[in-house]
């Protein structure tokens, strides 16, 4: 699960730009797997992916972080679970109201975002001990750092895998699309590239400022 | 899809449709836990088991909430079956094997955020499987997690005995594995039709 | 109320818990019901706009559509399109409620998965005048073609399907032939490249046209009425 500073010191603000770089859900925690490969095939898919995941992860930190202090130790996993699953329910409903198509092409995923690993480690690690308004924050951040990291997968499988990007088509009628891209396999190797290309950039920071840099495990 | 012969559901959900290799389900565990083969047979039966249970639970719970007509209730009540169901299977691997609760460690609790078995759950309902066809479905899923499992164990088994560049390794390797992998299923395709 | 956790072993008390459990549980389903009662018209809209958005495609004089279910008599009784289960046939009607056609479902296996789609059928012409793919999760840029190749839609223009004297069976039942082998009406040649995908799509028009057209036909009447 993930680590998290716990000095009081720390600012405010911080707890929203973690979740983006530095404690990076998807590229330095390795959470919430799933969803990011099944519907990261488009880029507008793997957006709306991204933006229901942070709902739930603000909402639920916020219920959760409020509730703290009424739910003792013993079932606070049962509870979280619930919390997590109500906003997962509210979000599939909003989707299928919203647009029925782009329901069809999430499906499940969405249901399976209550699974999703980073929503109850944010919860155990985080709101359960912290206030809501650094919580919300927490969740802001983690949430917002997912969303790239979705989009990050979704435009380079969408442009290398249907030649356009947000169903904007960017090459000339000739271009033969990289159809691997779009299938699991594709799904697989971009995130390893993904991967790649963060370890290095971590690398170079860490071998270049030792000083400052955090360790990253 | 009511008319679809079982070993057709089976055949499909293990090699086909493999959920880990089509569907993206349950890769936390299987990057966490492939490592060594014998945790990976092991969590690949755990998991087996859960699945059977969970399938057939979710087919109650569904026609109960169908006929009482409160659909909204179905993911809270079949992530709480599942919970329940991991919470039991620990309890009995505790009391039947403390060697094995011990190597399994902290992936069996990991169980009930596994994808897999609420995809499970949720694809069942979603293609309307009756009974029988809910078990072939949720066997030949549970076949095929554990086959992926295995086969990724047996690969980065192999992988420690060579030479890797620093930026590759871990989860980019497991990754880039688990893509190849999922091209060679896709020659499975043809068995469908 | 409860007493706080003691230094060596933690005693915890059972009405915390039970409240904590039981209050967190009403308050989720407050919001899910909640939610749930505020967006049930707006999907229910969505869908039946989606659903005549298909039949208008397949049955292009339609001006507008009923759904019906068939009942354990025979006989083609009226639904609420998006809350009935089971096999549905819709009605298309002209301006002046005529019915001028009827739009089936049929799904079954491709590639991939399963494939739904809703066929046009006009009896007037004896043939299915439309085709469209509702789910399909085919391989992008192979199997999905059945979707966009022109070529293979032009089969659904006008696929003879016209029964026999009785009307208890289709005369010359659909098949599934090679791209360019096409020499009769009833026949769908396939896609090159995606020849798994357009046989499934020939196999389930085959099958839906033979289980049900001869008995649609002959309780025409039932499908009258326009809502």
């Amino acid at each position: 699960m993930a680590q998290y500073d716990t000095s009081e010191s720390v600012r405010d603000s911080d707890e929203f730009i973690k979740g983006l770089w530095r404690e990076n859900p998807v590229f330095v925690q390795v959470l919430g797997m799933c969803p990011v490969l099944a519907v990261s095939n488009t880029a507008r898919n793997a957006l709306a992916m991204g933006l229901a995941t942070l709902f739930v992860l603000v909402m639920s930190n916020a219920v959760i972080s409020l509730l703290r202090s009424f739910v003792p130790r013993q079932v606070r996993i049962a509870t979280f679970i619930l919390v997590i699953a109500t906003f997962v329910t509210i979000v599939d409903y909003a989707i299928q109201a919203i647009s029925l198509d782009l329901h069809k092409a999430l499906g499940a995923f969405i249901s399976l975002i209550v699974v999703n690993c980073l929503i109850l480690g944010r919860a155990e690690a985080f709101a359960s001990r912290n206030t809501v308004g650094r919580s919300i924050l927490d969740g802001l951040g983690m949430g917002v750092g997912f969303c790239f990291a979705l989009l990050c997968l979704g435009a380079v499988r969408e442009i290398l895998g249907s030649g356009s990007l947000f169903g904007i088509p960017l090459f000339h009628e000739g271009f033969q699309p990289w159809v691997v891209m779009i299938l699991p396999s594709g799904g697989f190797f971009t995130l390893a590239g993904w991967l790649l290309l963060f370890n290095r950039l971590e690398q170079r920071r860490s071998v270049s400022a030792p000083a400052a840099a955090e360790a990253l495990q | 899809m009511t008319g679809d012969p079982l070993w057709s559901i089976f055949v499909n959900a293990c090699l086909i449709n493999n959920f880990v290799l089509a569907y993206f389900l349950g890769i936390c565990p299987f990057l966490g836990v492939s490592g060594k083969l014998e945790t990976a047979t092991r969590m690949g039966g755990a998991v087996m088991f859960v699945m059977l249970v969970s399938s057939v639970c979710a087919y109650g719970i569904n026609a109960l909430l169908v006929a009482i007509d409160a659909p909204y209730l179905r993911l809270i009540s079949f992530i709480a079956v599942i919970a329940s169901t991991v919470q039991l299977v620990e309890m009995f691997i505790k009391k039947m094997s403390p060697a094995l609760f011990r190597a399994l460690g902290i992936f069996l609790p990991l169980i009930t955020t596994n994808c897999a078995i609420l995809g499970l759950a949720l694809f069942q309902t979603n293609k309307g499987y009756d009974f029988p066809q809910c078990i072939a479905y949720s066997l030949g899923a549970g076949a095929g997690f554990t086959l992926a499992l295995v086969l990724m164990a047996g690969l980065r088994e192999k992988l420690e005995l060579t030479t890797i560049p620093d930026v590759v390794k871990g989860t980019a390797l497991s990754l880039i594995l688990a893509g190849i992998l999922s091209i060679a299923f896709m020659g499975f395709a043809g068995l469908g039709g | 109320m409860s007493q706080g956790p003691s230094v060596a072993v933690e005693t915890p008390a059972v009405w915390p818990m039970y409240r904590a459990m039981v209050g967190v549980g009403l308050l989720c389903g407050v919001l899910i019901v909640g939610v749930f009662q505020l967006t049930k018209p707006v999907i229910a809209r969505n869908r039946a706009e989606a659903l005549q958005r298909a039949i208008f495609q397949v049955l292009p004089d339609a001006r507008s559509s009923g759904s019906f279910r068939q009942t354990a008599e025979g006989r083609f009784e009226l639904v609420d399109g998006v809350s009935g289960r089971g096999p549905l046939v819709h009605g298309g009607y002209d301006d002046a409620g005529r019915l001028v056609g009827l739009a089936i479902e049929a799904e079954g296996m491709g590639y991939q998965d399963v494939i739904r789609v809703l066929y046009g059928y006009a009896f007037d012409r004896d043939a299915i005048i439309g085709i469209r793919v509702l789910e399909s999760r085919e391989t992008p840029g192979l199997g999905d073609k059945i979707e966009t190749d022109s070529a293979f839609l032009q089969n659904f223009e006008r696929l003879d399907v016209s029964l026999t004297g009785d009307l208890a069976a289709i005369a010359n039942p659909i098949v599934f032939v090679k791209r360019g082998q096409k020499d009769h009406p009833w026949q769908i040649d396939g896609i090159t490249g995606a020849t798994i995908s357009s046989a499934a799509i020939a196999d389930m028009l085959g099958r839906s046209t033979a289980d049900r057209l001869p008995r649609i036909r002959s309780r025409l009447g039932d499908f009258q009425v326009a809502e």
